[in-house]
């Protein structure tokens, strides 16, 4: 049997994923301190750590609003529609949803269908009560019954991961660093002369001047920290959606066979937004980056290359013979 | 005083430990217990549907489908022997007879084009279709459930909590039937009827 392997990715991705997420909060910390050191002066005497406070809290509350309002805003953004039964092929997606929804023991998401010609799929939602999964009219068009349902197991392995909501507190907290590490780059410009000439006598210069310039050059760098940070967190999702997702349909070649079709189409997909992107089945720009492997190119993707993917399932489908 | 005190202390502190421990082992096996009756109850919400389906599926292709008339009653045969089955086992070897009684009329089907462009009976062999991998996948997460429970059953020292309040371990939904397991013989003799 297979269980026993892909239950140990399983374990392997989500410890990873912790270590990610432990690593974005004490990065947003740091950003945090240095600007209550240097901006604020307040790190060296007694005064109230705003800087540390008010970057995490900033962090927090954006992540509890994506969660509450973020699925709504995503759906929309796709101009995404409620599934219509009465057409035959929304008809099949439908059942199929409820198909592996029952063989998660989940309860069913809500299912939406996105009139776009690309093939692609995405899951959004705070968590398995409350998920949507959505699909481009194309991708109902282009694979037969048996892809299809191996697409909707990796959208509602995103569910029953919590990737849904992994990801999108990650965004939120992209977007929490990029605004605060913008406010440090300000106050680096305004305040941080101030600070400089009437504390200069401090002790433990060295350290300080040490910390200051890793500080300085984090601040500049953050942007493009947490967007590769994001895509990390995003591709070791993949991996572990297409594996969970083998999982309830116990047919890896199935999802194989699909990533293929998906793939061979190669244009991006109007409908979904940028923003979306590591929620959905495949990269909706299109873009040949997610074929390259290793390298500069890896680290930019929202997801891994399309052929690693296919050939991980291959080997798995190849195993549970 | 002091060593007896404190032999006394040691002692009601590992009584509380191991009854803490108990609660904690004995909730989980209740848990799963309840996880495994509700993977059941699903396996049987979507037999039911399967049971409402076949009925109008089977008066919706009769016209059609005249010349297998064998086949039709056979379906309907395993149908109600199905909806009569009671236990696990019992229903699991009947509704797999109906499983497959059912995938004849498929396979028949597609020799009838005039079957397929029915918008009725197009929308009620998918609504069927869809069944039967519900059935399927219920069963699948069934068993997956059933298999953790007998398991917590039986690891030590797990099992001394389930042996003193005699928790039974559940039976699996097995395909008994030897015809399932075989290798198809394939026998391209062509017979007089």
């Amino acid at each position: 049997m297979t269980g026993t392997n892909l239950f140990e990715q399983q374990k392997r991705n989500l410890r990873r994923t912790t270590g990610f997420l432990a690593g974005f909060v004490a990065f947003l910390a740091f950003l945090g301190i240095g600007a209550d050191f240097f901006l604020y002066g307040s790190g060296a005497g007694p005064g109230f750590p705003i800087a540390t406070i008010g970057a995490l809290l900033f962090g927090a509350g954006s992540s509890l609003w994506a969660l509450r309002a973020g699925d709504r805003a995503v759906l929309e953004s796709a101009n995404a529609r409620p599934v219509d039964r009465s057409d035959p092929g929304q008809q099949q997606l439908d059942n199929i949803v409820e198909e592996m929804a029952i063989a998660g023991g989940l309860p069913k998401p809500a299912v939406y269908v996105i009139p776009d010609h690309d093939p692609n799929a995405f899951a959004t939602g705070s968590g398995p009560e409350k998920s949507s999964v959505a699909v481009t009219a194309g991708l109902i068009e282009a694979l037969n019954r048996e892809e299809l349902q191996a697409v909707v197991s990796h959208e509602m392995a995103h569910v029953k991961n919590y990737d849904v909501r992994l990801m999108t507190v990650v965004a939120a907290l992209v977007g929490s660093v990029l605004l605060i590490s913008d406010f440090g780059r300000r106050g680096i410009r305004w305040g941080g002369g101030r600070r400089r000439s009437s504390r200069s006598g401090g002790g433990g210069g060295a350290v300080m001047l040490v910390f200051l310039v890793l500080w300085i050059v984090s601040i500049l760098l953050a942007p493009l920290i947490a967007r590769l940070v994001a895509m990390a967190v995003s591709r070791e999702r993949e991996y572990l959606a297409d594996a969970s997702g083998s999982e309830l349909t116990r047919n890896p070649g199935a999802l194989a066979s699909a990533l293929e079709k998906i793939d061979a189409a190669k244009e991006p997909t109007p409908s979904i937004k940028q923003g979306v992107a590591h929620l959905c089945i495949a990269d909706p720009r299109g873009r040949r980056i997610n074929e390259r492997e290793g390298g500069l190119a890896e680290l930019l993707a929202t997801h891994p290359p399309i052929a690693k993917r296919i050939a991980l399932l291959r080997e798995m489908a190849y195993q549970a013979r | 005083m002091g060593a007896i005190g404190g032999c006394f202390l040691f002692l009601v502190l590992i009584a509380v430990f191991a009854a803490i421990w108990a609660i904690w082992r004995y909730n989980n096996l209740v848990a799963l217990k309840y996880q495994v009756a509700n993977a059941w109850k699903q396996i049987d919400v979507q037999l039911k549907r399967r049971h409402d389906l076949i009925p109008n599926l089977i008066a919706a292709v009769r016209g059609e489908m005249q010349f297998e008339q064998d086949t039709l009653e056979k379906v309907i045969a395993a149908r109600n022997s199905a909806v009569a089955a009671r236990g696990v086992a019992d229903t699991a070897e009947k509704e797999n007879a109906l499983t497959q009684t059912l995938s004849r009329l498929f396979a028949l089907a597609e020799n009838y084009p005039n079957l397929k462009a029915n918008e009725s009976v197009r929308t009620l062999m998918e609504e069927l279709t869809s069944t039967e991998n519900k059935v399927g996948f219920a069963r699948q997460y069934y068993n997956d459930v059933a298999t953790r429970y007998n398991t917590a059953q039986q690891v030590f020292p797990d099992s001394l909590i389930a042996q003193t309040f005699k928790f039974q371990p559940v039976e699996l939904y097995e395909i008994k039937e030897p015809a399932e397991r075989e290798v198809p013989k394939v026998d391209l003799n062509i017979r007089p009827q």
